[in-house]
């Protein structure tokens, strides 16, 4: 055990990430649910042998993301990075993930207006048929099918596709590069590569929104590139961030979350069986609290000596707020290690929390409560081709999920 | 009960108009919060109080 102290001796820092338990693919590691109930705050080693601090406890999460002693900055030297290829990109292209205020809301506020729940709400009809549509689709052809490839990423993607106004048919090319940078094991070269040709792409289609806009998210950012508020490159980045963030966040909800229901059936059964949108919209928070897919941890550093939890983060040093055990906090969530559809999850900290929360989180919402309201209703019959011990997880990736899920019905 | 909010602090996170439709709303160009009612009336105190649990950039503020 990690965690355990002989008189006298410190423990070993423990590595990070760590393993989850064989057999139990939806609980965080049973080393992190050991640090929360023992050591909620704790150093743990990185990759490159950093030490950053790991924060547990719900409580703790939200008063260290609210804090303005923290920063996000990721050029910051002590900025713990979650593998080598991030730590190139993260550094190299900036996003306004990585930045603090003011700078950050400035970039921010330049794309929320498409996110705003009126606008998003709006978009339920149209976000119905693409879902509809697919399971048509599926349900004309060949069984067993990857659930992963014909419904969990295309849904998502052409949701994105059509907000920002890039054309479905490169879907293949921008699913297949996005993976590469949160891939832990990319090398910096692999995951800058990528990204290289991800931005070119995306500076390509700004280039187009600027002679021909449309009335889309790329088209509003080409029109801050003519009112000189950005560059050309910084357009580029941001739709590319929002663009990866979209659609593989959410298609791993999809997927993983109808793999856990499928294992919970009298879960499945429940929201089969309302029509109740509180319902389904409780339903997919408990999914997000349970299944917390971004599981490699917010990453920040300490400006200023914070003491928090009974110990004392010096400034200057990296904190990693792992957001997946936070959600499976007892002081948060009673019995928070079952899965239970009719809880009230809503402050669940999935999505983190602070000024960099989710910005997509009320189109993540919407896009889940149609599927998780719709796949199990038109296909009741939907069940596992393989065993669960056949199924690959993203042990490897920074947003977790399955590379591939088998069904039929 | 008064309500406060802080456009400042605002991150268009929309928890509020989830939580409280009546009482916040969102700007058109920015979904930056929007305060419809100042002092709302109690039967609405639990929405609201849960509207500034969840704001994610502490931007509402609630007195009874």
């Amino acid at each position: 055990m990690t965690d355990a102290t002989i008189e006298g001796v410190p423990a070993a820092i423990p590595d990070f990430p760590m393993p989850r338990a064989t057999g139990c693919p939806f609980d965080p590691p049973p080393a992190m649910h050991s640090l929360l109930e023992n050591s909620p705050i704790a150093k743990v080693r990185l990759f490159d042998g950093s030490t950053p601090w790991l924060v547990t406890r719900y409580h703790d999460q939200r008063a260290l993301l609210t804090d303005p002693r923290i920063s996000a900055d990721a050029t910051h030297p002590n900025y713990p990075h979650p593998s080598a290829g991030q730590k190139e990109t993260r550094k190299k292209v900036r996003t306004f993930l990585g930045m603090d205020d003011p700078e950050h809301a400035r970039l921010r506020r330049m794309v929320t207006a498409p996110f705003a729940i009126k606008r998003v709400e709006a978009l339920r009809p149209a976000i119905q048929k693409i879902a509809e549509d697919l399971i048509d689709d599926m349900l004309a052809g060949p069984t067993p099918v990857d659930l992963v490839q014909a419904f969990a990423l295309p849904l998502p993607s052409t949701v994105m596709c059509e907000l920002l106004g890039v054309p479905y048919a490169d879907h293949a090319f921008f699913e297949s590069n996005s993976r590469i940078p949160i891939n832990r094991n990319s090398t910096p070269e692999q995951a800058m590569a990528a990204l290289q040709r991800l931005l070119q792409y995306l500076e390509g289609l700004v280039g187009e929104k600027l002679a021909n806009p449309g009335d889309d998210l790329l088209s509003a950012l080409a029109g801050r590139v003519r009112a000189a508020e950005l560059s050309a490159r910084e357009a580029a980045i941001m739709g590319l961030f929002l663009l990866v963030a979209g659609h593989e966040t959410t298609a791993n909800m999809i997927a993983l979350g109808t793999l856990a229901l499928l294992q919970h059936p009298a879960q499945l059964a429940e929201i089969r069986n309302t029509i109740e949108p509180q319902a389904i919209a409780g339903a997919v928070d408990e999914l997000l609290r349970y299944l917390t897919i971004v599981h490699g941890g917010r990453r920040r550093v300490a400006l200023a000596d914070i003491e928090i939890g009974g110990q004392t983060i010096r400034a200057g040093e990296g904190v990693v707020v792992a957001n997946d055990i936070a959600n499976r906090d007892p002081d948060a969530f009673p019995d928070p290690d079952r899965l239970d559809v009719g809880r009230n999850a809503r402050h669940h900290v999935a999505f983190g929390f602070g000024v960099h929360q989710c910005l997509g989180q009320p189109l993540a919402r919407l896009e889940l409560q149609v599927v998780y309201g719709t796949l199990y209703r038109r296909i009741p019959a939907l069940r596992l081709a393989v065993d669960l011990d056949q199924i690959p997880f993203k042990h490897d990736a920074n947003i977790y999920g399955v590379y591939e899920l088998p069904v039929t019905w | 009960m008064k309500v406060t909010v802080d456009q400042k602090k605002c991150v268009a996170s929309g928890q509020c108009v989830l939580s409280a439709p009546g009482v916040f709303d969102q700007r058109d160009e920015d979904a930056i919060v929007v305060l419809l009612q100042p002092s709302p009336p109690d039967g609405l105190s639990e929405e609201i109080k849960q509207a500034a649990a969840l704001c994610p950039a502490l931007a509402i503020t609630v007195e009874d």
